[in-house]
Parts: C-alpha cells; structure tokens; sequence
C-alpha cells in the first residue's frame, strides 16, 4: 500500500470515527500552510512523564499546538502547563484556563478537544482513558502499563480492538521497543540466529522509587492518589508498573505469552505505613506454550546488588540485553552472533514520537500497540496473582479474574476499597490466603 | 593511618594546628552505620597551574596558584555511604539507634526510576550518576551527620592535589604508558568503573585522582577562566547549569584526553534519556562515568557560609 491509498483510507476511516463531520484539519494535503492547521494535541495525566511526553511531541518539529490539559491536581496540571509554557512559548500552547481540566473527570472533556492525545495518568486510570480516547476516535499515545486487574485489561483488549478497526495508531510506551538494540538483537531472534528460544531470565532489581508522605490535610483518597505508586488500583505494583517492561521483552523474545505464572513475593525491607499495599519483591516462572520457561525477579531492596536487564538462550546461543543498550548474541561456542554499538544510539523516548508523529501527519496507519501492551501488561499481573495468592495462575484465570480494585466511586471524599488499619498500616496479600482472581 | 602510611609509601605530612587538633590523615565514620571513609592532609602551598600546550587553549596559560590547606578523600565516594544519603528508609534501616533529627529534614534525591548503577554493580565501587547539585547535597547530608564541613573541591584544588608537586603532564612524568599502572581508563577499565584503590595511588596519597570516574569540582567551567582567576584560592561560581568542570577523566576516557591539566566539562546530554519534565535534578540517565571525591577545609568558613554552600537552589533543567 502506497501513502496515497493509505492516507485515503485514513481520511475515509477518519470521517466514519467523527460520525460524518469533517476530517481534522491537519489530514487536509497542504494545511499546514496556515499557521492554525495545527495537530491538536491533549495531555492526560500532567506529571512529570506527562509534561516529558508533550515536550517529546513538540520535539518532532511537527506543526502540533497543545490545547487541552487534564489532571486530578490543579497543582500538578499548573506546573506543567508552566513548563511547557516557558519552553515553548503561545505559539506552540494555546490552553486557556477553560481548556485546563482538574479532577477525576475532565480527561473526556481535554480528550475532545484534541486530535492526538497523551494519556499518562497513573496506570489504574489507563483503561477509562484509553477507552474515551479510542471512542472519540483519536490518536494515542499512552503509557505503560495499560490497567492495574483484569477488569482493566479486557477493557484495553476490547478498545484495542476498535481501535484497529478505526485504523487509529496506538503508541504505547514500553520504549524497548522502540531502542534499537532490542530491536536489532529482536529482528535476528525472529529470524532464527539463536533458534529455538527455550529459557530465559528478565530483572528489574533496584532501591525502588519515589515515596509521598501523607499530609494532615489530605483525605484518604487524596494520600493515594499522591503515593500511588503503593497502592494496586492505582500502580499495579512495581511488578506491573516496572518490571512489566522486562516481561515484555520475554514476550517479546518468545513471540508469546505465557500459558501459566507460578511464583513467590512479599514485603521484606519496604514495609512502613508510607508503603502501601505493595510488595517489595516477586519471583516468577513463566511458563510458555512451547513448555520453555522464563525466570523473572523484580524487587526494591536499598543496598542490595541491582540488575535490570534480560538474558536469553536459544538452542543456537544466547542473549543479554540491557537498557543500557547492550545486545550481545553469541553461539554456545561464544562466538560472536551480534553486538550492539552502545555508542550514540537514538533516545527511545524520543523515538516513540518520531515514529507516531511521522504516522500521523502523513495521514498513516502504522501502530497497533495497544493489544501487546496490555498483553504484557496481563502477564505482569497474573505474576502478581501468583506471587499474591501463592498458587499456579493460569493466563485464562488470569484474563478472567473478578476482583475488582477500583473504587466504587472517584471522589476526593470517596473511599479506596484499600484501607489503612487503627495502627496506620495498609493490610497486604498473604500468599496462600489471599483471594486475588 | 597505618594503612596509609604503608599504602602511599611516604613520610606523613602532619603538623600540629593547636592543642587538639592534628593536620593529619584520619577516618571519617558516619555515625550509627558500619560506613567510613578515609581523608588525606594536603598541605596549603603553591602551584603552576595549567599548562601552556597549544593543543588545549583552556589549559593555557600556566598561571601560578597559591591554596589553603584542605583535606582531600582519599579514595572517589562510594555506594556504601552514598546509598545511605539516597535513601532515608535505607539510612533508618542501617543506622544504629536511629536517624538523628536534624538529619530528617534534609532534602532527599528523588530515588532513581532507573537503575543508577548502569549494571556496573554497588560494592566498593564510586557512586555515580548524581549531578552537581546530589553531589553537593551529599555533602550537606554528611555535614548534618558529622559536624564536618566536607564539600567539592574546586577545580584549582583538584589540579593540586592530582600533581602532588609535579610539573608534568602526569604526577608519575609525561609517559601515557604508565597510566595503566594508576589510572582505569578506556584503555584497561573493560567498559566498568572499577573498586576504589586498586590502582597505585599519586604521591600525596590519593587514589584514582586519573580514571574511574570523573569528579565533580565547584566551579563553572569557561575556557578562557586562567587569564582572569587570580591567584588565591581561585574558584568560578557557576551562575548557569552547564557547563561545569569535572576533573579526572574516567573508566571511559582514552589515555590521550588524561593529565593533572585536563579540564572536562558536564553537559546536558548526559540527562537526555530522562524521559520527565523537569528533568530530575538528582540524576544524569546516561553518565556512568561522573562521580565526585570530597574535600574538607582546614579552616572552615563561618556557619553563615557553610549553609548558604548548602542551600544554594539547584538550577532549573529542561
């Protein structure tokens, strides 16, 4: 399929999405001539990865104006918007006051007003966000990892859907695999240099990440939303919020998912009242349809070795990747298969948005992110189902599980299902009690 | 002290300053915890500083010096005490009888998202990756530990202290090829910093003073700062965040870019994989190869200097 007839396909999908009203402007050959031809763009979600996402846009050198702004904060929503602001000036950002949306529910609103949408809420509100974004027909680039249970994850998987259908390109940030040493060293594992993949072992051991404390003032539901890297219907945990990247990458590898997650966790080092619900380490087997095994650890453990990386072997040879850019394929000999130059490689964050933008203002249909992601996304959580209950979980269990994290209502005076006790400390699983599916 | 004695090989250098206190080398424990490091004596002296080398005009021109005595790590700063000061959980955890007070307060480094270590490992080896601004931090939160002023050297101490009396391009003489014997570089590091003082240490007693890491200095870096800097304790106060002088060279540094004269600067590419805004103001994602090495005047300067050292507002990064 050649530009033309693709971008014509595009303009014909693009019509059917907005019911008949005219395509955006910017799909017009030749607006960009006129200065407001601009690509509408939208943030959902203006913390610090939101903000980085909208300057990574504006970094494309495409003609995009900001229009629209949503955060649950106001004071996270201004602090972005005077960022971007001061970097990029009004002829890049135009989002009035009315256009900037705090609260729970002004993403449908800021998602209206925009043709390309970021959403970069925390990943408990991914899937509502993903789903308007899909309904309303835009383009999206959304973070990682796409839901926090299952109920999120077959609401991603549904609208994923639809997006295909809408011919809507879907970005989603899991930047491995958009850095070319995973995309080199993956290219040549489709292509058989290592063989058979039959083992694995993927990390995501460090110290562990930032921690809000509670202030006097802040109602319940305000404390978890500002520490909601700790609580599991907001962050997932760091198995699904961090580590997801690395399973991704045996997914990956594999060209699959795996069939069942067994595994062993808990909260060892991380264990006060500003630390939630989360655990602070999880061990997996992964096990694949083909019976080959992944080995993952993920952990935060202060003063302990880390490791982030992921290591393959093949019936031909073997693999070690990093985000540090290593790629290193030897055969069981050790003879060199491929290594990566490390030196001057693209930014993958970078990159991310090189590629969507480029799609999108060639009127192109190139990125279906959504289903791997939230593929991947799945199998981090079954990983927690394992780690959380104690107990072999399998993929089909794990799509279909019933327990729901999410509050029955978003209000800064509602209450989170997860509750602290009279003692000030959340209650966490306990494998072989604790019902998760 | 023994062990620096034995270690450097050299006459000690140790006068005393008045009834209590000796100018000598010591340990520095970090109360509560297992962690100490090890300080060296650098007495107060003159120095050509520079070079006159045409090849690198900011080295030019050799300008002679005069510094007040300081003490200077002995070894570049490691994980052990580094990861203490990242992490205040961590710091409760290893520290007998708990964190004192006024400790509490301090402003912590955001934890790093990524891992900050670059695969490279924690034990023994130089901490890496911080900024100036951590770097200096660091040194605010040894100071609530300690009482002790420790702080970055400036880029006319660094010179000092790295040519121990030395004129030529190395402290051992102008042979690059003997740089193996002190230095990890490009050339024999195999991509990794390495455990501190595995090398052979310069005469006054400093470890790794070429290689490992490069190590932050206080002053702002501009190329032509030797024509105007004066003689006494020269130092450039930074008035924008890039570029500052960092010293050294590192793991990843060719031999042909190392010597007491070499000037390297920070950059804003070493934060251009940070995918927030603002960007941290803790961290550079994509420098493995920075770390820093502490100094201690002295003579400290007054309370009132000591603070506004430590409270100096980082400077803002997009």
């Amino acid at each position: 399929m050649n530009n033309q007839n693709s971008r014509r396909d595009f303009l014909k999908t693009s019509a059917l999405v907005t019911g008949g009203m005219l395509a955006p402007s910017f799909l017009v050959p030749g607006a960009y001539a006129a200065p407001d031809n601009q690509i509408k763009l939208a943030v959902i979600g203006c913390g610090g990865r939101g903000t980085g996402a909208v300057f990574q846009a504006f970094e494309t050198g495409h003609p995009i104006k900001l229009v629209a702004m949503a955060d649950a904060f106001q004071d996270r929503l201004d602090s972005s918007y005077k960022a971007i602001f001061d970097k990029y000036g009004k002829d890049k950002v135009d989002v009035p006051a009315e256009k900037r949306f705090v609260g729970f529910d002004g993403y449908k609103k800021a998602i209206a007003e925009a043709d390309v949408v970021i959403l970069a809420a925390p990943p408990g509100f991914r899937p509502s966000h993903f789903e308007e974004a899909v309904n309303q027909g835009k383009q999206i680039f959304a973070e990682k990892p796409m839901a926090t249970d299952a109920a999120g994850i077959r609401k991603v998987l549904a609208a994923a859907e639809v997006a295909k259908s809408k011919k809507l390109n879907v970005v989603v940030g899991l930047q491995r695999h958009y850095q070319q040493n995973y995309r080199e060293v993956m290219k040549r594992i489709q292509d058989g240099l290592l063989g058979d993949i039959v083992g694995g072992q993927v990390y995501w051991n460090d110290g562990g990440v930032w921690v809000r404390e509670r202030k006097p003032e802040q109602t319940e539901m305000e404390y978890q939303m500002r520490n909601w890297y700790y609580f599991n219907w907001l962050c997932g945990d760091h198995i699904v919020e961090q580590h997801v990247h690395n399973i991704d990458i045996a997914n990956w590898a594999k060209n699959g998912y795996p069939v069942k997650a067994e595994g062993t966790g808990g909260r060892q080092v991380r264990t006060g009242k500003d630390h939630g619900e989360i655990f602070d380490h999880h061990v997996l087997t992964l096990t694949y349809a083909d019976g080959s095994v992944i080995h993952s650890e993920c952990r935060h453990f202060p003063g302990a070795a880390n490791r982030v990386d992921e290591t393959f072997q093949g019936t031909k040879g073997k693999v070690y990747l990093s985000a540090g850019n290593h790629g290193v394929m030897t055969d069981w000999k050790g003879n060199s298969i491929y290594t990566h130059n490390r030196e001057n490689n693209p930014n993958p964050y970078q990159v991310e948005h090189d590629e969507l933008w480029a799609a999108i203002v060639k009127g192109e249909y190139k990125f279906a992110d959504a289903e791997n992601a939230a593929k991947s996304t799945l199998t981090a959580i079954m990983g927690r189902y394992a780690t959380y209950s104690g107990k072999v979980v399998t993929w089909d269990e794990a799509l279909n599980g019933s327990v729901d994290l999410f509050p029955e209502k978003l209000a800064w005076d509602a209450m989170p299902k997860i509750l602290p006790g009279p003692d000030g400390y959340y209650p966490h699983a306990i494998p072989g009690k604790t019902k998760v599916i | 002290m023994k062990k620096f004695l034995v270690a450097s090989g050299l006459i000690l250098m140790s006068f005393q300053l008045n009834e209590s206190e000796v100018f000598e080398a010591y340990t520095q424990k970090i109360p509560g915890t297992p962690v100490s490091f090890d300080m060296t004596p650098i007495p107060a002296g003159s120095f050509l500083m520079g070079s006159n080398d045409s090849k690198f005009p900011d080295q030019n021109p050799a300008h002679e010096v005069k510094l007040d005595a300081f003490w200077m790590g002995t070894h570049e700063v490691t994980w052990d005490s580094f990861e203490l000061f990242l992490d205040k959980h961590y710091e409760q955890t290893m520290t007998e009888g708990g964190v004192e007070d006024r400790v509490d307060g301090l402003t912590r480094p955001s934890l790093p998202y990524l891992d900050m270590t670059f695969g490279m490992g924690k034990d023994g080896k130089p901490a890496v990756g911080m900024t100036q601004y951590g770097a200096i931090q660091y040194c605010y939160w040894l100071y609530l530990k300690t009482g002790i002023f420790y702080r970055l050297p400036t880029e006319a101490e660094w010179e000092y202290a790295a040519r121990a009396g030395s004129s030529e391009r190395f402290f051992f003489g102008n042979e690059e090829s003997r740089l193996s014997e002190y230095a990890w570089t490009a050339s024999n590091s195999g991509g990794s910093t390495h455990p501190i003082g595995q090398k052979k240490p310069n005469p006054w007693g400093l470890y790794d003073i070429f290689g490992n890491v490069q190590e932050w200095t206080i002053d702002f870096y501009e190329e032509n700062f030797y024509s105007r800097s004066g003689k006494d304790n020269p130092v450039n106060p930074a008035t924008k965040l890039y570029p500052h002088v960092v010293r050294g060279g590192s793991f990843k540094t060719p031999e042909s870019e190392m010597g007491s004269a070499f000037r390297g600067i920070s950059d804003p590419s070493w934060k251009r994989i940070d995918p927030q805004i603002p960007k941290s103001q803790w961290w550079f994602p994509e420098a493995p190869f920075i770390g820093l090495r502490l100094v201690r005047p002295l003579n400290p300067p007054s309370q009132e200097q000591i603070m506004a050292y430590y409270t100096q507002e980082p400077i803002a990064d997009y």
